[in-house]
C-alpha cells in the first residue's frame, strides 16, 4: 500500500486495506438479513408503544448512540485503520470502511459549500429499508433509520469528536434521496507537523 | 446470522433499553422476536412444502432455523409426544458473550426473550400456536420449552 501520495492536496481517494472477509458474498448478505428483519420488527414494536413519531425517533437515536459507543471498538479492532487527521478523512472512513463493513454499502460523501464542518452521506442503497416500501400509515414524520444517526454520533464521541447527526433528506418521506448530515461541533485543531509517508 | 456484530449489538441494546421497564419490556422484546421469527420462517420455507406434522416443524426449527440464526443445531430435542417440546442449546450464541457459569444468571431472561418470540413466531408462521418459555441452568446453555396449543 505504498503509493506515493501528495499529502498537501486534499486527497479524497484513499487506499484502504479492507479487512479480509472470509465468508462469501451471499453468506454476508444472509448475515445482514437477521439484523434488517430485527430492526424492522423493533421499529414496528416502538410504533406500537409510542404514539408520537418524535418519541420513536428519539428512542431510536438513543439506542443507536448506546450501540455506537460500543460498536466503535469492534470497528477499530477489525479495521486497524490509522488515526484520521481531518474531518473529511473521518467522514470518508465512515462511508468507505464502516458502512461497507457493517451494511455492505458505500454512501457517497460531499461537504457543504458554506460550512467546512458539515458533511453529507448520500445513501443510494440502504439495506435497512430493503423490506420497507413506505412508512406506516399516520407515521409521516418517522425517521425510520434514525438508529444510524445515533450510532454515528456515539462512535464519533468515543474518538473525541462531537457532532450532530441527522437525516437531512429521506426517500421514505418523499425526498429524492436519502442523506445523512454530519456537523462537527468543534473546529479540529490544525496539526502543525505533517508526517511524510 | 446472530453472530454478526451488528445484530449482537442491537440485541444487547434491545435487551437493556426495552427491559428498562421490566414486565412490559420482556413482552416487547418477545414481540420483536415474534415478528422476526415469522419473517425468517417465511423466507426459509418458501421453496419447501408444508410440514406434515408438528414434530417435523420442530425439527425444522431445531435444525434449519437454528443453524441459520445461531450457526449450530439445537443440541437436544425432547418431547412428551403430547405437544410439549424441550429444546436445549448448550452453547447458546446470544449468551456466550455474557459469561460462563453462574454469573449474570438473573439477567438471563432479558437475553432469552427475543429468542422465545422468534420460536413462537416461526411456529406461528407454520400454523402452530404455542407458548414458549426459557431457562438457563448454567451459562451459556439454555433450555426452551415449547407447548403447542391445541385449537
Amino acid at each position: 500500500m505504498s503509493r506515493p501520495t501528495n499529502r498537501r492536496q486534499d486527497n479524497h481517494k484513499i487506499d484502504w486495506h479492507l479487512p479480509s472477509i472470509s465468508s462469501s458474498a451471499s453468506a454476508h448478505h444472509m448475515s445482514r438479513e437477521l439484523f434488517v428483519l430485527t430492526y424492522g420488527a423493533l421499529v414496528a414494536q416502538l410504533c406500537k408503544d409510542y404514539e408520537k413519531d418524535e418519541d420513536v425517533n428519539k428512542y431510536l437515536d438513543r439506542m443507536g448512540y448506546d450501540i455506537g459507543i460500543r460498536l466503535v471498538e469492534d470497528f477499530l479492532a477489525r479495521s486497524a485503520v490509522r488515526k484520521c487527521r481531518s474531518y473529511s478523512e473521518t467522514v470518508d472512513m465512515i462511508a468507505q470502511v464502516a458502512f461497507k463493513m457493517y451494511l455492505g454499502v458505500t454512501p457517497s460523501v460531499s461537504c457543504s459549500n458554506t460550512t467546512e464542518n458539515e458533511f453529507f452521506l448520500m445513501l443510494d442503497k440502504n439495506p435497512l429499508v430493503d423490506f420497507v416500501e413506505e412508512l406506516p400509515a399516520g407515521r409521516c414524520s418517522l425517521c425510520y433509520c434514525n438508529l444510524l444517526c445515533g450510532v454515528i454520533r456515539g462512535a464519533l464521541e468515543m474518538v473525541h469528536l462531537a457532532a450532530e447527526v441527522t437525516f437531512v433528506q429521506d426517500r421514505l418521506k418523499g425526498d429524492d434521496v436519502t442523506e445523512i448530515g454530519i456537523t462537527f461541533l468543534k473546529k479540529l485543531e490544525d496539526k502543525k507537523h505533517k508526517r511524510k509517508k | 446470522m446472530a453472530d454478526s456484530p451488528l445484530f449482537q449489538a442491537l440485541h444487547m441494546e434491545m435487551a437493556h433499553a426495552l427491559c428498562a421497564e421490566q414486565e412490559k419490556g420482556l413482552g416487547a422484546l418477545e414481540g420483536v422476536g415474534f415478528r422476526v421469527g415469522q419473517g425468517l420462517s417465511e423466507r426459509l420455507t418458501k421453496e419447501t412444502p408444508s410440514f406434515k406434522d408438528e414434530l417435523d416443524a420442530l425439527k425444522f426449527l431445531c435444525k434449519d432455523l437454528w443453524i441459520t440464526v445461531f450457526k449450530k443445531q439445537v443440541d437436544n430435542l425432547r418431547t412428551n409426544h403430547q405437544g410439549t417440546y424441550m429444546l436445549q442449546d448448550n452453547q447458546f450464541l446470544l449468551l456466550s458473550q455474557l459469561s460462563n457459569g453462574k454469573q449474570y444468571l438473573e439477567e438471563a431472561p432479558k437475553f432469552l426473550a427475543f429468542t422465545c418470540g422468534l420460536v413462537k413466531g416461526a411456529l406461528s408462521n407454520l400454523g402452530f400456536d404455542s407458548t414458549v418459555t426459557a431457562e438457563v441452568p448454567v451459562m451459556p446453555s439454555s433450555k426452551f420449552q415449547v407447548v403447542i396449543q391445541k385449537s
